[in-house]
């Protein structure tokens, strides 16, 4: 079982990661002055994602998220809050927040059984973005968990390349 | 007004008040040494970039104004690589320029090619790469602003050669309108309502002790913590990093904490049941075994750096403030307060001080030096205000053990980092930045091999430092844990009083060079270098190798486990 599955299955109090969404100068070197401070005190990134923002020619924003158990919380925020580039940084409540992976990947599926293999993945969503003489690329951009059952899926075959994203998030909108 | 980067950026470091720069030129940095010609800037000529750095944390550290330093690229830059991992573990102010090769020449490994910036960004609270001569001045504000303001540290900026040779529009100098740091924003003010807590905690507490750390002295809160201190009738103890931020003849004061620590301190932060932490980190060279640390005491702590607060100890009150403003704040909080009743707490002290006062033995049949009265004789001889520097070894532990710390800003140490060969370069900043104090630097003889160099810059700059070497022919502090923790395998730790021949060095370096054996010679040889003023002066004690630093706690045990001087234990 890959950890992310295991993940999965746990509750959420156990959650053994945090997300953290930064907003960062958008300035040369900045995501190495960020790698370079989870490296040095030991903070473990699980996955990390950078785009510019809307305002793109300043700011640029990290989706990241921490291995919950390498350190607390509130010492990672303090350390990552003193590198100057970093303008901001809220952690990103799960219950309050929409949260998205892309994951991409190439099977191999013999002929007979393609027309289940892309049923499977109509099932999911995914949508088929290539093919070739019996493989085929698809996507599938969701919610982390329903990645990872996706990727469970994809497992079942022979899988030739697989990519994600990792995680972007934004605060959920209030409804009234 | 159209000038070169390189005018730009003289012009901009004399704006920020800049008055010397130690450095070290060479093929990238050349355009910038140009206008210094100019300038009324002092620039020192060092003859190693490590010293320049540790000359610009000595200046800091005895100013409390930021350190200017300038070298060139690749080599020049990795040099000073040293000085700006001691800053930033010392939180000290520095500015580094470093030259850099032309714009189109990064990342394609051209000659003197390095990734400074790169290379630096773990030991400097931040640093520069100028893309552009227009952003110059700008830079070299935000530069000064960020060494300084918060928890201070180093900084560095690198420029491209052709950065500082293209024109720029000069519309004079960056003012904080200018500033682009949109994420910095450095800790100010006081919330007076947890300043009001922590007096209270404070009088509810049986054994209080003010725990003070380098950030009194990076606060200047010197005179507002021996008001709150004297007010409150509480014992205080000063890290090695907050030496003369309390009078050592004080009768509050209980000396230093730590692994040399003095036994009083020690025992006081175990027994403690309230420690205040005001601008320490918990170091573990204090702390010794974190989980028998002050094991019965709450915590106030006080540090300007968020990121300090429950990084090591979680703070029962946590003050988020610069030592600048909390601690006079807690002192006038503490002056319209009845202080409680310490007798109790002060009789416990007070034993444990009859008891274990610092000791040292007496001159063995061999007639060689003990280097704690060596240092005990340098501080008495030493004219009022006189500034120490220090190595890193035994020698350092004694100079903060047996100098009778009476001002802030006298001692000048390399604390978080231990980087040898720190005193004689830092010794002479600290005569730089402050002219009229003696400054004595005192070093071991293995430290003094690694930057003596700097004393051909001292003489040739007219800088008159005093350097005592303990010489105890060895790696003494390697020795020491040898001896007490590998069985007496000493292990590549011997030097050799004689090679190299230190009086003869000095003097091929333009200084005075003294050497003294008979503990009998030992007054008159400093009063002796006290007299000269006209040049550096070397003093090689030839000191009793056999000295162990105590106390001692050592590496793995809890204070409770410290080890006193052998004479003591006896009767313990
Ligand atoms: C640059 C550097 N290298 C190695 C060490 C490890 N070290 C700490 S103290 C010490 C011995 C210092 O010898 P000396 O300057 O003679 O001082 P002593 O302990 O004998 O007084 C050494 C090697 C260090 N702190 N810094
Ligand atoms: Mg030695």
């Amino acid at each position: 079982m890959t950890p992310e599955a295991v993940d999965h299955e746990l509750p959420a109090e156990e959650k053994r990661h945090h997300v953290l969404s930064v907003l960062v100068e958008n300035k040369a070197g900045v995501l190495s002055r960020v790698a370079g401070l989870f490296s040095r005190r030991g903070f473990n990134i699980f996955s990390l994602a950078v785009a510019p923002t809307d305002d793109s020619h300043r700011f640029s924003r990290i989706t990241i998220v921490v291995d919950a158990a390498s350190a607390p919380l509130e010492q990672i925020v303090n350390q990552l809050d003193k590198l100057i580039n970093v303008v901001e940084i809220s952690h990103v409540n799960e219950h309050q927040v929409v949260e998205r992976e892309l994951l991409l990947a190439s099977i191999t599926v013999p002929t007979d059984q393609m027309a289940t293999a892309i049923s499977l993945c109509a099932n999911f969503d995914a949508e088929v973005v290539d093919a070739g003489a019996g493989e085929i690329t698809v996507m599938l951009a969701d919610h982390p968990d329903k990645i990872n059952a996706f990727q469970e899926l994809l497992s079942g075959y022979t899988v030739d390349q697989l990519h994600r994203t990792g995680l972007v998030a934004l605060p959920k909108l209030i409804t009234q | 007004m159209e000038i070169t980067g390189a005018q730009a950026l003289i012009k901009s470091l004399e704006e920020q008040g800049t008055d010397v720069i130690f450095g070290l030129p060479g093929g990238a940095i050349l355009p910038v040494y140009d206008p210094i010609l100019d300038s009324s800037i002092r620039h020192i000529l060092v003859r190693h970039e490590q010293g320049a750095g540790h000359m610009a944390e000595g200046y800091a550290l005895a100013t409390g104004r930021p350190g200017v330093a300038m070298v060139t690229s690749g080599p020049g830059a990795t040099n000073i690589v040293t000085p700006l991992a001691n800053a930033y573990m010392d939180s000290t102010p520095l500015v580094v320029v470093s030259g850099q090769v032309s714009r189109a020449a990064i990342g394609t490994d051209a000659f003197q090619e390095c990734d400074i910036t790169g290379v630096t960004s773990g030991i400097t609270k931040h640093n520069w790469l100028v893309t552009d001569a227009n952003d110059l001045p700008r830079i070299v504000a935000e530069a000064f602003h960020v060494a300084t303001t918060g928890r201070p540290g180093p900084v560095l900026i690198d420029v491209p050669k052709d950065v500082a040779q293209s024109m720029m529009t000069w519309n004079g100098p960056a003012t904080e309108a200018d500033l682009d740091l949109p994420g910095y924003r450095p800790t100010k003010g006081v919330d007076h309502e947890v300043i009001a807590q922590a007096i209270a905690m404070i009088l509810e507490a049986k054994r209080p002790v003010l725990y003070v750390g380098g950030g009194v002295l990076q606060g200047n809160a010197s005179a507002a913590l021996r008001a709150l201190a004297e007010r409150l009738g509480v014992p205080v103890v000063t890290t090695l990093m907050a030496r003369g931020a309390f009078p050592d003849t004080h009768p509050q004061h209980l000396g230093m904490p730590g692994m040399h620590g003095h036994y009083t301190a020690i025992m006081a932060i175990q027994r403690a049941d309230l420690l205040v932490s005001l601008g320490a980190r918990f170091d573990d060279r204090v702390t010794g075994k974190l989980d028998g640390f002050a094991p019965v005491a709450k915590i106030i702590h006080l540090d300007v750096d968020r990121a300090e607060h429950g990084k090591v100890r979680r703070p029962d009150l946590s003050i988020v403030a610069n030592a600048s403003e909390a601690v006079p704040a807690l002192a006038e909080a503490a002056a319209s307060v009845t202080p409680s009743d310490l007798r109790a707490w002060w009789d416990e002290l007070h034993g444990y001080q009859a008891k274990h006062p610092l000791a040292y033995d007496p001159i063995d049949g061999n007639g060689l030096l003990k280097p704690q009265m060596v240092v005990e004789t340098l501080n008495a001889l030493a004219p009022a205000g006189t500034i120490v520097a220090s190595g890193v070894g035994q020698h350092q532990m004694w100079a903060s053990q047996y100098w009778q710390f009476e001002e802030p800003r006298t001692w000048i140490n390399s604390g978080g980092a231990g980087t040898m060969g720190f005193a004689v370069p830092s010794a002479i900043g600290a005569k730089v930045g402050r002219p009229d104090r003696t400054v004595w630097a005192i070093d071991g003889d293995g430290c003094f091999q690694m930057t003596a160099q700097e004393l051909v810059t001292a003489r040739a700059e007219g800088i008159p430092i005093k350097v005592a070497i303990l010489n105890n022919a060895y790696l003494g502090m390697v020795r020491q844990w040898q001896e007490m923790f590998y069985e007496e395998r000493y292990s590549e730790v011997y030097l050799s009083p004689d090679l190299p021949n230190y009086v003869q060095w000095a003097e091929a370096m333009g200084c005075v060079g003294i050497r003294v054996d008979d503990p009998a010679d030992v007054a008159s040889a400093i009063e002796r270098a006290n007299s000269i003023d006209d040049r550096p002066v070397v003093i090689d004690f030839r000191t009793d190798a056999s000295e162990k630093v105590f106390p001692m706690v050592p590496a793995g045990a809890t204070n409770d486990e410290v080890l006193v001087h052998p004479s003591q234990r006896l009767h313990s």
